[in-house]
């Protein structure tokens, strides 16, 4: 076996160690601890990328001594690969671009606990995106859930407390039900690693034993659903990400729920298999709340008279993308759901970091009334949070257009005309509303003030923050610069995901 | 007013932080601070929509509600039943789903070293999953201490205080000497026979889970008979926080040792030992001590941090 093959496990553990060690130092060294140890899992992640594009196989990894039946395993595809390299770039540029503002929101002598839990996500993240076990997959979404709940309450507000207790309400119903799922599915199958699952699924399902797998992964949906953000249970997010530091606003719009998606796609088609899970009723009701979530979502996102609730709301409706994605099936449709699950990352990321240097030249408030003209005042994150909103309307060139191209794309070739309008129809109108809240803020914050005298007053800086550290100029810059890379270079990507589709059932 | 009704509902206006009268000054007086935030959240519980609203919601809640939580109980029952009509009932043969557990049992001691095959299970087959359960401990206690943790920010200095002293006047726990020694007696025996389960993990029932949960009720009532003050003496947060991110690096570093020669094909000279002895089934015993200790620790830090907001002394008393 080739050393690059022992990568995935030494990021998790490297992760691991480094959020133990965090307890122990200062702040400040804890921060730069955090920030190699993200740098080290992106370069082991980029090798695994590498190796397996190159090798064109997975490969599977053994934990200890017991083999697949028996043990816990890591298996490594060039799909997860790119998850993971993708999913570790994004948290670099959250840390970074939201630092300035953890010195701030976090107390002084917290700041290496909340590093801690930023530490225990990548590895959380980390092991989802990697492993071959259901089982180890519930462990490290409680893990997930956990330190999402730290990461909203890191910030000692009344709200945030609220937040996180909310969130945390929510997603234990959801962890909860995923944990019955995986019961069910082990009394089903007798396995709780992948693949043996699936060839005890395959036997049940040419036995005609349907009905108990498909409550069960109604179960398991649901619960991933409703951590992720599925629509009728997308109400949690505006006060999660509207209230909490930037970082962890980052963090949990555009990775946590992810992390989720992508373990929930991992069980469609590695446990049940696309051969099976393509004749079940359930992925129509995916493609439906999917849809219903995309027009939703946005609708409360009009009504939103703050910036970063606006924000939350629109998560609600690129969640329903993939969701919808994942509905159409296929090749083309996994595809494009997953490649919306990079897009959403790099933008929505870099939304939640601009957003509050916004605030910061507008008198700490998030209100759009404030923020009138806010763009010039704040020039740079103007242009960067102009450039995150034209992806999310989907302006050509940058990322967002490619989704909405791919996604008609994927419901023409499955071939079903009433599909494909129907697709059609709520891509349209989707894109129509996500058009009249983005262009309508990109419209405001380079307005004038109605009323002069509070050009003057609100133009004052709080002087908390400083206007643009390097450090955020870089997360930006990387950010939109992604953003960039996937609108243009969209085939690069999207053949990427299809090679590691081709192996990752 | 209703402007400031709608942006509280809005999330924008909290009643609880950043006051519009505060935003004149970070330097005002806290009682004045105190007054402000309790005015303001009262003015808002005073507005007429705001009681007009509540009295819509428990409307709402009364009825819709629990018709909903009804309906929804209702329906996941009915599936469920219909569910289990179409599994392996209870009781009867699934070959399917016992090969795994056979195995487990059959091979266990022999594959393992271990007589307790939940022991092997959970720290040798399927060690990983038990690498991150013990991360979810740690994940919990890191998340508490976040939010519960004395500091400046969630701190009324003067009030918590004037508590302190008030709770210390009326409840001296540190100088009842019928509880002191019935702490004492009791505590010493539980502590005893935590060890007794951390130790008797891969031999017979027990391990780390339910001795660390056993060890740290120990703490917990030496902690609440002697007083804070005994136990700062030798607990302190340094140490406590030393000694639970030392038993999670030794497990780190064990397992992934493990891990790293198995998935390699390599041999990793860890001796099995007789099963049966005290010092066998290769790291299982190590690994349970460790696992006690983050538990032990977990426990005793939640309840440290719930009832007085930190663990152990400062860290300048050390």
């Amino acid at each position: 076996m080739d050393f690059v093959c022992n990568f995935p496990l030494l990021s998790i553990l490297l992760c691991m160690i480094s959020c133990v060690l965090c307890t122990l130092i200062s702040p400040k060294q804890a921060r730069r601890l955090t920030f190699g140890t993200e740098i080290a899992v992106l370069a082991m992640s980029t090798a695994v990328l590498a190796f397996t594009l190159n090798t064109g196989k997975p490969f599977t990894y053994v934990l200890g001594e017991f083999p697949a039946p028996w043990g816990n395993e890591l298996r490594g595809g060039a799909l997860e690969a790119l998850m993971a390299t993708a999913f570790s770039a994004v948290l670099i540029c959250c840390v970074l671009g939201g630092q300035d503002y953890v010195r701030i929101d976090v107390d002084g002598s917290k700041q290496n606990l909340f590093y801690t839990l930023v530490n225990l996500m990548t590895s959380a993240l980390m092991a989802l995106v990697w492993t071959n076990d259901m089982f180890t997959g519930y462990v490290f979404v409680e893990i997930l859930t956990l330190s999402s709940c730290g990461l909203i309450a890191a910030r000692e507000t009344g709200r945030t407390t609220l937040a996180a207790v909310r969130y945390m309400v929510m997603n234990l119903l959801g962890s909860g039900l995923f944990l019955l799922g995986v019961v069910l599915m082990y009394a089903l199958t007798g396995h709780l690693l992948m693949v043996p699952a699936h060839e005890a699924i395959t036997e049940i399902a040419a036995e005609g034993g349907k009905v108990p797998l498909i409550f069960t992964l109604a179960v398991m949906t649901i619960g991933l659903g409703i951590k992720s953000g599925l629509f009728p249970s997308y109400f949690w997010m505006p006060d999660t990400y509207g209230s909490s530091t930037p970082t962890g606003a980052a963090i949990l719009s555009s990775l946590v729920s992810k992390g989720y998606i992508f373990l929930l796609l991992k069980i469609f088609l590695r446990v049940v298999g696309d051969e099976i899970w393509k004749d079940l009723p359930l992925r129509w009701v995916l493609a439906v709340l999917g849809m219903a979530g995309m027009v939703a979502g946005s609708v409360t996102a009009i009504r939103a008279r703050n910036i970063n609730r606006m924000a939350a709301y629109s998560s609600a409706a690129q969640i329903g993308y993939i969701y919808l994605g994942i509905g159409i099936g296929g090749t083309a449709g996994y595809t494009v759901a997953l490649f919306q699950i990079l897009v959403h990352a790099v933008t929505k990321s870099l939304l939640f970091i601009t957003t509050p240097r916004l605030a910061a030249v507008s008198g700490e408030s998030l209100l759009f009334e404030k923020l009138r003209g806010s763009g010039k005042r704040a020039k740079n994150a103007g242009v960067f949070f102009t450039a995150a909103a034209l992806s999310m309307v989907g302006i050509p060139f940058f990322a967002g257009f490619s989704v909405k191209l791919f996604m008609a794309v994927s419901a023409a070739e499955y071939g079903n005309p009433a599909v494909f309008a129907g697709v059609m129809a709520v891509l349209g109108i989707s894109s129509v509303l996500n058009a009249m809240y983005f262009i309508r803020t990109v419209v405001l914050i380079y307005a004038d003030r109605k009323d002069p005298a509070e050009t003057e007053a609100g133009s004052v800086t709080s002087g908390k923050v400083p206007c643009g550290s390097a450090t955020y100029y870089a997360a930006s810059v990387i950010l939109v610069l992604g953003n960039l890379f996937l609108g243009l270079f969209a085939p690069v990507s999207v053949n990427m995901i299809r090679q590691g589709l081709s192996m990752f059932q | 007013m209703k402007d400031l009704l709608n942006r509280w509902l809005d999330g924008e206006f909290d009643a609880f932080e950043r006051m519009p009268e505060l935003q004149e000054g970070y330097d005002i007086s806290l009682d004045r601070k105190h007054e402000l935030e309790r005015s303001a959240a009262e003015r808002i519980e005073s507005l007429p929509q705001t009681r007009q609203i509540a009295e819509k919601e428990r409307k709402a809640f009364h009825l819709w509600y629990v018709i909903a939580a009804f309906a929804c109980c209702l329906t996941l029952a009915l599936v469920f039943l219909y569910m289990t009509a179409h599994i392996t009932a209870y009781g009867r043969e699934n070959p399917r789903a016992e090969a795994i557990a056979d195995r487990y049992i059959e091979r266990g001691t022999e594959e393992t070293g271990a007589v307790n095959a939940v022991a092997g299970m959970i720290l040798d087959y399927r060690a990983f999953d038990t690498l991150g359960e013990s991360h979810v401990l740690f994940t919990a206690l890191v998340v508490v201490m976040l939010m519960l943790k004395l500091d400046e920010t969630n701190t009324r200095k003067d009030r918590e205080d004037y508590y302190r002293v008030r709770f210390e006047k009326y409840y001296p726990t540190d100088k009842d000497p019928i509880l002191r020694l019935a702490g004492t007696l009791q505590g010493s025996f539980i502590l005893l026979f935590g060890i007794y389960i951390l130790l008797n993990g891969h031999l017979g029932p027990g391990g780390g889970f339910s001795g660390g949960a056993v060890l740290g009720t120990g703490l917990i009532i030496l902690a609440s008979s002697l007083g804070d003050a005994d136990i700062d003496h030798f607990l302190t947060e340094k140490r406590f926080r030393v000694f639970t991110a030392s038993a999670l690096i030794f497990y780190i570093l064990a397992k992934g040792y493990v891990f790293f020669s198995g998935a390699n094909g390599l041999d990793n000279h860890i001796p099995k030992g007789t099963p049966g002895a005290i010092l066998s089934a290769g790291l299982i015993l190590p690994l349970d001590i460790a696992v006690g200790v983050i538990v032990a620790c977990t426990m005793f830090g939640f309840y440290s941090l719930f009832r007085r907001g930190g663990i152990g002394g400062d860290e300048t008393d050390d």
